[in-house]
């Protein structure tokens, strides 16, 4: 069985609110799927959903092709991370992993190797109320990993990090994914996830916005724009619209070409011998594209909150 | 070097073996989950310490003296309190008259009247420098008795087989304190006497009554184990201290007085093997009133005081169980540890790593519901193991009497508090589920299953309503606790805080059982619908 988190039509209301309105996605094995939305897109009840804790009123969730509650030794199947600050303060970090280690059958021993992977051993014996969260977000991955299973689900894991242990982290989860794994990570902030994730799922309103490889979703935001600044303004315009590209006028000696790659622009004008004094392709940023994506749905909430107060 | 450049996936394979998922592992995790919160730990250790102090306080405060001849201004010491054939304690004070009978036979006897008499001034045995109380005539009480007894010797708490006529309860066979059967419903008076008989056969003696001398009811057997071949039969009249207690919201109050029984017999007819003819009486116990015997033309005037019954006359104070008064402190901790084990769960939001641990719900509740039930039984085991040997100790070496019991209700005791406190704490961990809140579960907890017991005990409600409270809470669980049962036949102040309980032990635990038998149903129900 490949190692897959499949969700398939989601649906759950809370009262009033609609928390997931038919989210659909899967999470293929080797690589990192950066979940991603606004603060209460549905992210959380989404992995609550897999996780057999909160019941969906429709849709059907599956790890590795099965519901979670039908998983017996489930730590062994998915290991998941939904709350870093759930510990016992008078607990400490070691026992708090020994218990669930015992819930699955598995020696102190496992433990001791887990607190080693996420460079935990030295504060393990310490009660958990004095953590960082970032020593905390540590422990709560040593515990997604203490079955050693093929899916991992993070809910913003980055939260509380300092940049050190956001590098971490990122390395991290990527080795994770490397060994084959399927490694869900929700994050509300998507520069976060820069360098990290090889898909998105993005998320707004309870469903799916854009499913796609990080790669797609910049290309599409960036949209082929090339900027050229130039002193030749109008011979510059003949030479590039007769090679089949879009000009249009931007400022005083600066002209904004689509339809044509910054190295074919730098040709042409070269050929021409039109001078110019800057070309920059415009690329957009990970970020600016998730904005792009969930605009509307930020928009959207606002307007139906607008509505209800009606 | 980045997942994208990774060409062909193979899903991730664990090398590690998988572990056992039952329900065993379930059960250790919830005890490493106990046992890894200090805290906890010291609050088990704690509650187990508060039982010991407050055994140990009742034995220290409570102090029994004395009055001698030789030491009027009172010793450390208590009466001497008869102990029955059965090893209870026993009240064994009549006016006995008597004759050896050897062997089989049977004595028989008409009653024709029996009248009663109340002792004014101070109560108990007559000491030196005592008022002389006077006698006043008054009616019987419900429970004066007079009639012919069979009784292994003259000493107090020997074995005996009794019929009877009784101020209120009829005609009555009675044998070794504790046995009572019931004859006809008939009363004495000079127009209607009733006749009585005894007989011996062997280990077994049979009562027997009559009206008219001709037509005989029996009223019961008893068999009396070991019954010595010579044994002393006749006639007998006492009559239990006339006592009210009354208690109400504040308080109670006891009054108590001895009184004394005037029975006459005749056409006595004792046949058997008998080596005398003459009547001896003699005065069993002291009963603190005057007693007498009076023979004139075949008539017998016998005045008797006292009781032959179970219990130790007041009925009071003497139960090994009150050397675990601190149960009610060990409780309190171990029902607010039996919430924290689940409501820090919610608080926290670990409940949900451990129903991403165990999917199954219902096994969650279960492994925690057996990991507090266990501790909090271990703990109320060693408690009272070692608070009763130790508070007893003090008890006695203060002058105390501690009616004896038997080894098995002493296990009763000690395995039924520990039971008590675990089932608790099982309640106080559903109850716990239910809210999901530390603070209101815990308030809940000591209202429902503390409260009732201090306001049924303290004796600050009136007797009804502290009786019903102990019925239907859980604290009717209490119940285990007493060694000393109330007898029909004895008319005793038997409400709570005197330490009797209004149901039977295993049916007070019941009561307990059923309460968290449903409150662990309805907190099951609640987890498995509620989303986590």
């Amino acid at each position: 069985m490949e190692a897959t988190i499949d969700v398939t039509g989601l649906h759950k209301r809370f009262g009033s609110t609609t928390a997931l309105d038919g989210m659909t996605f899967t999470v293929a094995p080797g690589q990192v799927t950066g979940f991603v939305g606004p603060n209460g897109a549905g992210k959380s009840t989404t992995m609550r959903v897999i996780l057999g804790l909160d019941a969906q009123d429709e849709g059907i969730a599956l790890i590795s092709g099965q519901p979670y509650r039908r998983l017996r030794h489930p730590l062994h199947h998915v290991g998941a991370l939904l709350d870093a600050a759930a510990l016992h303060p008078a607990r400490s970090g070691r026992n708090h992993l020994l218990w669930q280690a015992h819930s699955q059958g598995l020696s102190a021993r496992r433990v001791d190797e887990v607190l080693g992977h996420t460079g935990m051993e030295s504060a393990a014996r310490r009660k958990a109320g004095g953590y960082s969260l970032g020593m905390r977000q540590r422990l709560g991955i040593a515990g997604a990993l203490l079955g050693d299973p093929p899916v991992l689900m993070l809910d913003e894991p980055f939260n509380g990090l300092d940049p050190e242990g956001i590098v971490w982290m990122r390395g991290f989860l990527r080795e994770l994914a490397a060994e084959g794994r399927a490694v869900l990570v929700s994050s509300h902030l998507m520069s976060e996830l820069q360098d990290t994730a090889g898909h998105l799922v993005v998320v707004g309103r309870g469903k799916v916005v854009a499913d796609t490889s990080v790669a797609d979703l910049i290309a599409t935001a960036s949209g082929d724009r090339v900027t050229v600044r130039t002193s030749a303004r109008t011979e510059a315009m003949t030479v590039l619209a007769r090679a089949g590209a879009t000009v249009t006028v931007s400022d005083r000696d600066t002209l904004t070409v689509t339809g044509l790659p910054s190295e074919r622009v730098v040709a042409l004008l070269g050929d021409a011998a039109v001078p110019f004094s800057e070309i920059s392709a415009h690329r957009a940023t990970l970020e600016a594209a998730y904005m792009e994506l969930t605009r509307d749905a930020v928009e959207f909430r606002a307007a139906t909150t607008e509505e209800t107060a009606r | 070097m980045t997942d994208t450049m990774i060409d062909k996936i193979t899903t991730y394979r664990s090398a590690q073996p998988a572990g056992r998922d039952g329900f065993a592992q379930l059960l250790r995790a919830e005890w490493t989950k106990f046992r890894s919160v200090r805290g906890w730990v010291v609050a088990a250790a704690v509650a187990a310490v508060l039982m010991i102090l407050f055994g140990i306080l009742v034995g220290n405060g409570s102090h029994s003296s004395v009055a001698t001849p030789e030491h009027p201004e009172g010793i450390v010491g208590h009466p001497y309190i008869p102990i029955g054939p059965g090893g209870e304690a026993v009240t064994d004070s009549f006016y006995f008259v008597h004759q050896p009978l050897d062997g089989d036979g049977s004595i028989t006897a008409r009653i024709t009247s029996l009248t009663g008499g109340v002792l004014s001034g101070p109560a108990g045995p007559a000491g030196p420098g005592a008022q002389a109380p006077a006698l006043t005539a008054g009616a019987v009480q419900p429970w004066t008795k007079a009639g012919l007894i069979i009784k292994a010797n003259t000493s107090q708490g020997s074995a005996y087989a009794a019929i009877m006529v009784t101020g209120a309860h009829g005609v009555r066979m009675q044998y070794n304190y504790t046995g009572d059967i019931a004859g006809p419903a008939w009363t004495v008076s000079t127009a209607s006497p009733q006749w009585l008989r005894l007989t011996r056969a062997g280990d077994t003696i049979s009562g027997y009554a009559s009206s008219d001398g001709t037509t005989w009811t029996k009223v019961g057997t008893a068999r009396l184990n070991g019954l010595p071949t010579s044994v002393s039969t006749g006639m007998f009249a006492t009559s239990p201290g006339q006592s009210t207690f009354t208690q109400n919201f504040g308080g109670g109050r006891g009054i108590g007085s001895p009184t004394v029984a005037s029975a006459t017999f005749d056409s006595i007819n004792l046949l058997g093997g008998s080596s005398s003819t003459a009547w001896t009486g003699t005065r069993i116990g002291d009963a603190g009133a005057p007693e007498s015997f009076d023979a004139s033309a075949g008539k017998y005037t016998v005045v008797g005081s006292g009781d032959i019954a179970p219990g130790n006359g007041d009925g009071s104070g003497s139960g090994i169980e009150h050397t675990l008064t601190g149960t009610f402190a060990t409780l309190t901790l171990m029902v607010v540890l039996g919430v924290l084990f689940i409501s820090t769960e919610y608080r926290r939001g670990l409940i949900r790593t451990s129903m991403t641990a165990s999917p199954r719900r219902g096994r969650i509740l279960a492994a925690k519901a057996i990991v507090i039930g266990a501790v909090t039984f271990v703990t109320g085991l060693i408690g009272a193991m070692i608070t009763i040997p130790i508070s007893e100790h003090f008890l006695r070496a203060n002058g105390n009497f501690i009616a004896p019991i038997t080894g098995l209700t002493e296990v009763r005791i000690v395995a039924g508090t520990a039971a008590l406190l675990a089932i608790a704490a099982v309640l106080a961990l559903a109850i716990g589920t239910i809210m999901r809140r530390s603070a209101g579960a815990v308030a809940a907890v000591i209202v429902l299953v503390v409260l009732p017991y201090i306001l049924g005990t303290a004796g600050v409600l009136s007797a009804g309503a502290s009786q019903w409270l102990l019925r239907i809470f859980p604290a009717a669980a209490f119940a285990i606790q007493q060694t000393i049962p109330a007898y029909h036949q004895v008319d005793g102040t038997y409400i709570p805080s005197q330490g009797y309980y209004p149901l039977a032990p295993w049916a007070g635990f019941a009561v307990l059982c059923a309460w968290a038998a449903i409150a662990l149903g309805v907190a099951i129900y609640l987890l498995r619908r509620r989303d986590a």
